[in-house]
């Protein structure tokens, strides 16, 4: 385990909410309701979906006392929030620290901490890179991997699910099919890990992250660069889109980085939660196992039960007005992608995971023009592993205490045990 | 406010209300049109939002973009000539009454 038990100091939460006028901490403003729960603690890690309801019942737009943030977690309001960039902006940071005031712990990113215009211009790259034509390649080498993966896995019996199957399957397509070498990928993880630790803010996590950061951001410095990736990968191609004048040469790497920080742990928490949903409810297992090919679609449903990637930050560019309550300019808004997900305003039974549910709309991938970039190798990669166990495994069963894992921004787990057998 | 009617491969009808500026993608999934799936949100990346136009309304439509063209070429279902990507198509006053057909699969 990375991370010891009582990382952060004790919090105290409560469920209600209050609306008084009187000027509180951190600075509620006046007649929004405010909460005194804090999104980055172990307590949320364990139990999120109890104060992701509170959260929603206190109103369209809340205040967190911990952080002196907004905060919004009903569906329309997160949507709405996505939805306009130029009021709502990503490129003060999609984290709490604002880039405004304070340097970035890294040099900012020039496609999920930018805004139109330049983000246009990079996110158009990125998106034929990994576009849906990108993908039809790829698509027989990493059913083969599945499948391998899941006869080795048959062959075991019991394993943990999470380094033997969610870490170990996305390790053994995602790392090639960008064009990295063999040695230092060792590194790939635990900066994952720390960029997604950072977004969060400055607790035990985050810091302690940063910290021990040095090694593994000269390794993701040193891969981005064009001699060390492999020919006909995304890195490659990226690189290549240089030479054609659509972005410069001195932007190619960091586009790659984009990629090595959020293309490969946020899969390993999408298998993950899929095979966690599958594990814990067998009647949805017997329905795939029924018909595999739900599987793109009960891997999207995971994504939004789950929502692996739980919050994200805006900033605002000027005065607004959402749902009735002015924020000023220059405040963070946090988005709860995993609240917005189990709206019941939105959802019908949205604590149920049904891999027949019509997902399309929920926002775990995010929505608007910052909707994952990735999403479709994430589809991809979900969908053949699911399709996979779909027909060949029989029962899932955890077989050992699950543990999870605890991340600023991402949800999921350290361990989880499984037996399986063949069906 | 255009309204636009997609059929269905089984020739059932279905008029939708769409808001200027709206994308036709954009109106079907929030009327619940099963026929788009519109995976990847109208980032034009995934092609699942498929549609053939209406021949009488072809013309009217503004051009096809690279991207677009690149994905249609990988569309689940047979590209014909009058194949677009419904999330790469605004509604306006324009295409008030818009007919869009709907192909036998998204993926
Ligand atoms: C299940 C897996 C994944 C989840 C849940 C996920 C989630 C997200 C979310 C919520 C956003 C929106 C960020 C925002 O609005 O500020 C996003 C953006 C992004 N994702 Fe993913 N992602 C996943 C997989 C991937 C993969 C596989 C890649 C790369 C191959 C990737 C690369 C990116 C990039 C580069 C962005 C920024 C896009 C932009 O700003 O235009 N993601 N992702
Ligand atoms: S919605 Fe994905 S290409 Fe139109």
């Amino acid at each position: 385990m990375p991370f010891c038990k009582n990382i952060m100091q004790e919090t105290h939460m409560s469920a209600t909410s209050r609306t008084d006028s009187v000027t509180p901490e951190h600075g509620a403003p006046a007649g929004v309701p405010h909460l005194d729960v804090d999104p980055f603690s172990t307590e949320f890690f364990e139990e999120p979906h109890p104060i992701h309801e509170a959260l929603r019942e206190a109103g369209p737009v809340v205040w967190l006392d911990k952080w002196g943030v907004y905060g919004v977690a009903r569906y329309a309001e997160v949507h709405a929030v996505l939805n306009d960039p130029m009021t709502f902006c990503s490129s003060r940071g999609v984290g709490l620290s604002d880039f405004a005031k304070e340097k970035a712990w890294r040099p900012q990113s020039i496609i999920l901490e930018a805004d139109p215009p330049a983000h246009t211009r990079t996110r158009a790259v990125l998106n034929q890179v990994l576009s849906a034509t990108a993908m039809k390649p790829l698509r027989s080498h990493f059913t083969a991997l599945a499948e391998a993966k899941t006869d080795e896995l048959l062959a075991r019996g019991s394993f943990d699910a999470i380094a033997d199957l969610a870490e170990a399957y996305p390790l053994s397509v995602f790392p090639d099919a960008l064009g990295l070498k063999q040695e230092g990928r060792e590194n790939l993880l635990p900066y994952a890990s720390l960029v997604f630790n950072a977004f969060g803010p400055p607790n035990q996590l985050r810091q302690e992250a940063i910290e021990r950061s040095a090694p593994h951001q000269a390794y993701v410095a040193a891969q981005c660069q064009r001699e060390n990736l492999a020919p006909g990968g995304f890195g490659a191609c990226i690189h290549a889109r240089a030479d054609a004048g659509d972005i410069t040469h001195e932007e190619a790497p960091l586009l790659v980085r984009s990629l090595l920080s959020a293309g490969l742990d946020t899969t390993v928490y999408g298998i993950g939660a899929a095979v966690y949903c599958l594990a814990r409810f067998p009647d949805q297992l017997a329905k795939l196992r029924s018909d595999p090919t739900l599987a793109r679609n009960a891997f999207e449903e995971a994504i939004r039960f789950e929502s692996p990637v739980q919050t994200f930050f805006r900033t605002t560019t000027r005065e607004v007005e959402l749902s009735g309550h002015r924020i000023g300019e220059g405040e963070k808004v946090l988005m709860f992608l995993g609240a917005a997900n189990r709206d019941p305003r939105r959802w019908e039974n949205p604590d149920r995971y049904d891999i027949t549910r019509r997902t399309s709309g929920h926002v775990g991938f995010g929505s608007g023009i910052h909707m994952c970039v990735g999403q479709l190798v994430a589809r991809l990669e979900g969908e053949v592993m699911l399709a996979a166990i779909a027909r060949k495994v029989g029962r899932i069963e955890i077989s050992g205490p699950v543990k999870r894992r605890y991340n600023n921004t991402l949800r999921g787990l350290e361990s989880l045990p499984i037996t399986i057998s063949p069906a | 406010m255009p309204s636009i009617t997609f059929v269905h491969p089984d020739g059932r009808a279905q008029r939708v209300e769409a808001s200027n500026g709206e994308s036709a993608m954009q109106a079907a999934t929030r009327q619940d049109v099963s026929g788009i799936l519109a995976e990847c949100g109208g980032n034009a990346m995934c092609a699942t939002c498929h549609v053939y136009v209406d021949e009488n309304w072809l013309a009217r439509l503004p051009a096809i973009g690279d991207d677009e063209d690149a994905l249609l070429d990988g569309a689940a279902a047979e590209r014909q000539a009058n194949s677009r990507l419904s999330c790469q198509i605004k509604l306006g006053a324009e295409l008030d009454g818009l007919v869009l057909r709907l192909p036998e699969r998204q993926t």
